[in-house]
């Protein structure tokens, strides 16, 4: 018979449940401007540190201090609020005509405007985003692509490009670069990498970059990209959007309990940050290092943003069953919008007039783009590709027994 | 022309492949420096360097999943899975992905991969080193599913597979690597030299997809078959003396059915040899398809050969593989209706 007490099993869970607060304290902040810049060209093994603490920017007065501070006009990041505030609008209305039954089913990002809309600004053109489902600012912060195109898939109307066969979210937009969001979690995190190792072997110059979720990163194609990232040096940026959760589920069960997403970069000999999602100054100067080094051919390298999921998983969602109704109000890093209207304010680039007057253009644009997307129709009135289209693209050419089952459905109905 | 085996004939369409066209890459485990654990790459980077030819970890997904983002970007590659058995790590990537990319982009992105792995038993390979999975692919629509049993068609098909846009998953039986398998294990290996379809051309030249062959004419029964079965059924037609019209189906789906249902209304009779077991298996399928097709000039109920519904045995082996003996009794059954 063995000595000692008997084993147990231990089951994460998160410190706040409905009617009871979350204790923040597990999130290992740092202050603003405290964390090291290294240089691009760091070795993955010298930012072991960087995996621990938390890149930040803005300090709690809105001033941009310490080493990350990024070199960009005010216009710039003038824009980068307005995408942040184009993404939030777009959500909240999109939110609206999903209970008015005009799209089926939609996933917001409030709270995590900051990371694609930021991310996207360092990108290059030519550059190719492989999302998940939550990166929506990648094509909002964008001045090539439509919010029309965009409801046209999610109505999954006579317009959609997609053709009414996927589910709303789930866009693609080569032009733009953003790759096609399949609902099978994790899988487009290696074909980043793949993307980059193509570029590498073509001797070309753009970049990849991977997107993934806290929950995902448990999905065994987590470990596949960072395998292959570090395997082939490809040049590619991994983004773990920690944020907190992954529907019901807390964190710590996707194994981020006493550890953080970064530290797995660095085991796997990739060059890792831990950031403030919620900073824009943190993410721009952070997404440019990491581009850089890719760039460069320095390798890969694996960013945690650490963020909060401040609105339900999805449309199908009710947050309030598993965690406390107002525990964004409680998240120490706040949310990404007004701290960067506070730094712009501040150095006199922005004003609380400014702010409401693109506030409401931007929702006035919304519904615009709205109005014009229903005029090609929707789901819910019919208005979708025709029939016979469901049987195009499975293949490049039709074969013959699609035909025969294409026919038969003209036929019969 | 020249004598090839199959290793030396697919290692040529890879050859053909990489020097016409530039973003033909390959790479898989083993598969560089080593050139293959059956040698099928030997010597490609050598001549092509390591950037077209190169070795990857052991990590099935991954070597899929990344062959989907360079096929995204616009490359062509050719990956390997050292054995069909250990596809199943990729399945999410090829079922989900790589099958599903154009039609749920509409074309935005497409995966002109292909994805050559080992099949196929009679070799005392046991549980992972034998199983035929290629109904697991055939089920997926999206993909094309193609196995060779012949030199010349190996390099053919190969070529005309890498060149497709769609992805192709193309399985080669290992039992037919060396020399032509009729299920007698107890004669000698016989080589690729002493038979015809051992002779390819050494440039480039394709043996089109969804094309069946007839690979013995005959006028008593269809044999609808791939693989190392094709030679099992001709040494059964010759050990039973029935005239049976053996169809190699090369392309398993997408595949030919006008080749098999011309042959099945001309002879009344059908049988179906597959190694892969047999419930739900692809033979179900094909039985489908000749009964819907052909149902007024069937003669017989349709047979079917199999391997039986378990795991692949390793000292079983021979009780296992559908041998010479087990279908020519298919034959006679079919014959005596």
């Amino acid at each position: 018979m063995s000595q000692g007490a008997s084993l147990r099993l231990h089951v994460p869970e998160p410190t706040g449940r409905p009617g009871h607060e979350t204790d923040f304290s597990y999130l290992h902040l740092s202050r603003a401007g405290e964390v090291r810049k290294p240089p691009i060209d760091a070795l993955p093994a010298d930012t072991g540190d960087l995996a621990y603490t938390l890149v930040r920017v803005l300090d709690d007065e809105g001033r941009a201090v310490g080493p990350w501070v990024p070199e960009a006009d005010p216009e710039l990041l003038r824009r980068g609020l307005r995408a942040m505030m184009k993404t939030r609008a777009f959500d909240a209305r999109m939110l609206i005509a999903q209970r008015q039954k005009k799209i089926s089913f939609y996933i917001q990002c409030l709270g995590e405007e900051a990371i694609a809309t930021g991310h996207a600004l360092a990108l290059q053109q030519g550059d190719m985003c492989f999302p998940t489902y939550r990166q929506q600012g990648l094509l909002l912060a964008r001045e090539d692509v439509t919010m029309v195109e965009m409801i046209c898939e999610l109505m999954s109307n006579e317009r959609d490009p997609l053709k009414g066969r996927q589910l709303p979210v789930c866009y693609s937009m080569k032009r733009a670069g953003f790759f096609s969001v399949s609902g099978n979690l994790a899988t487009q995190f290696i074909q980043a990498v793949g993307w980059g190792m193509a570029s590498a072997i073509k001797g070309d110059t753009r970049i990849a970059s991977g997107w993934i979720g806290d929950g995902a990163t448990a999905e065994s194609d987590f470990h596949t990209a960072l395998t292959f990232a570090h395997v082939y040096r490809a040049p590619v940026i991994l983004n773990v959007v920690n944020n907190q959760w992954a529907i019901s589920t807390f964190q710590a069960i996707a194994g981020g309990e006493a550890t953080t997403f970064a530290a797995r970069g660095v085991g796997c000999g990739i060059a890792s940050l831990r950031v403030d999602g919620n900073d824009f100054l943190a993410v721009l100067a952070a997404s440019r290092w990491a581009a850089q080094r890719a760039r460069s051919n320095l390798g890969p390298t694996l960013i945690e943003w650490v963020t909060y999921r401040a609105g339900a998983h999805s449309t199908s969602d009710d947050p309030s069953r598993y965690r406390p109704a107002d525990d964004w109000a409680h998240f120490p890093l706040g949310d990404p919008i007004p701290r960067l209207a506070q730094h712009l304010t501040a150095i006199g680039a922005w004003s609380q007039q400014e702010h409401e007057q693109t506030r409401a253009d931007l929702e006035a644009q919304v519904n615009a783009a709205l109005k014009e997307a229903e005029r090609f129709g929707s789901m819910a009135d019919g208005h979708v590709a025709g029939a016979a289209t469901m049987f195009e693209d499975v293949y490049k050419d039709m074969p013959e027994h699609l035909k025969r089952q294409r026919e038969q459905l003209s036929s019969e109905g | 022309m020249a004598s090839m085996t199959m290793i030396q004939a697919l290692r040529s369409a890879m050859d053909v492949m990489l020097e016409r066209d530039d973003n033909v890459i390959i790479y898989g485990q083993d598969v560089g420096y080593f050139g293959g654990v059956f040698r099928c790459t030997e010597g490609l980077q050598a001549k092509y360097g390591r950037s077209r030819v190169f070795d990857a970890p052991i990590n099935e997904g991954g070597i899929v999943g990344s062959a989907i983002g360079m096929g995204a970007y616009g490359l062509r590659p050719v990956v390997e899975v050292q054995f069909a058995d250990y596809v199943y790590p990729a399945y999410d990537q090829i079922v989900s992905e790589a099958a599903r990319l154009r039609y749920r982009s509409a074309g935005d992105f497409t995966a002109p991969i292909t994805i050559r792995m080992p099949c196929g038993g009679g070799i005392y390979g046991g549980q992972t080193h034998s199983q035929s999975p290629e109904v697991l692919f055939t089920h997926v629509c999206g993909l094309r599913t193609v196995m060779p049993s012949n030199p010349r068609d190996a390099k053919g098909l190969l070529i005309a597979s890498i060149e497709n846009d769609d992805p192709v998953i193309f399985l080669e039986p290992k039992r037919l690597y060396n020399g032509p398998f009729d299920g007698h294990h107890d004669r000698p290996l016989v080589s690729w030299s002493a038979h015809p379809l051992g002779e390819v051309p050494e440039g480039y030249y394709t043996v089109p997809l969804e094309s069946a062959t007839v690979f013995r004419p005959g006028a008593d029964l269809t044999v609808i078959s791939y693989g190392t079965m094709v030679f099992v059924s001709e040494a059964a037609a010759q050990e039973t003396g029935i005239d049976a019209e053996i169809i190699d189906l090369r392309s398993l789906w997408p595949l030919d059915l006008e080749t098999l249902v011309a042959s099945v209304k001309k002879t009344g009779r059908c049988v179906i040899v597959h190694e892969a077991t047999r419930t739900s298996g692809f033979g179900a399928e094909l039985a489908a398809l000749v009964q819907e097709h052909c149902f007024h000039y069937l003669e017989a109920p349709i047979g079917r050969v199999a391997g039986w519904d378990t795991p692949y045995p390793h000292a079983q082996e021979w009780a296992y593989f559908p041998g010479p003996a087990r279908v020519g009794a298919a034959f006679r059954r079919a014959m005596e209706n």
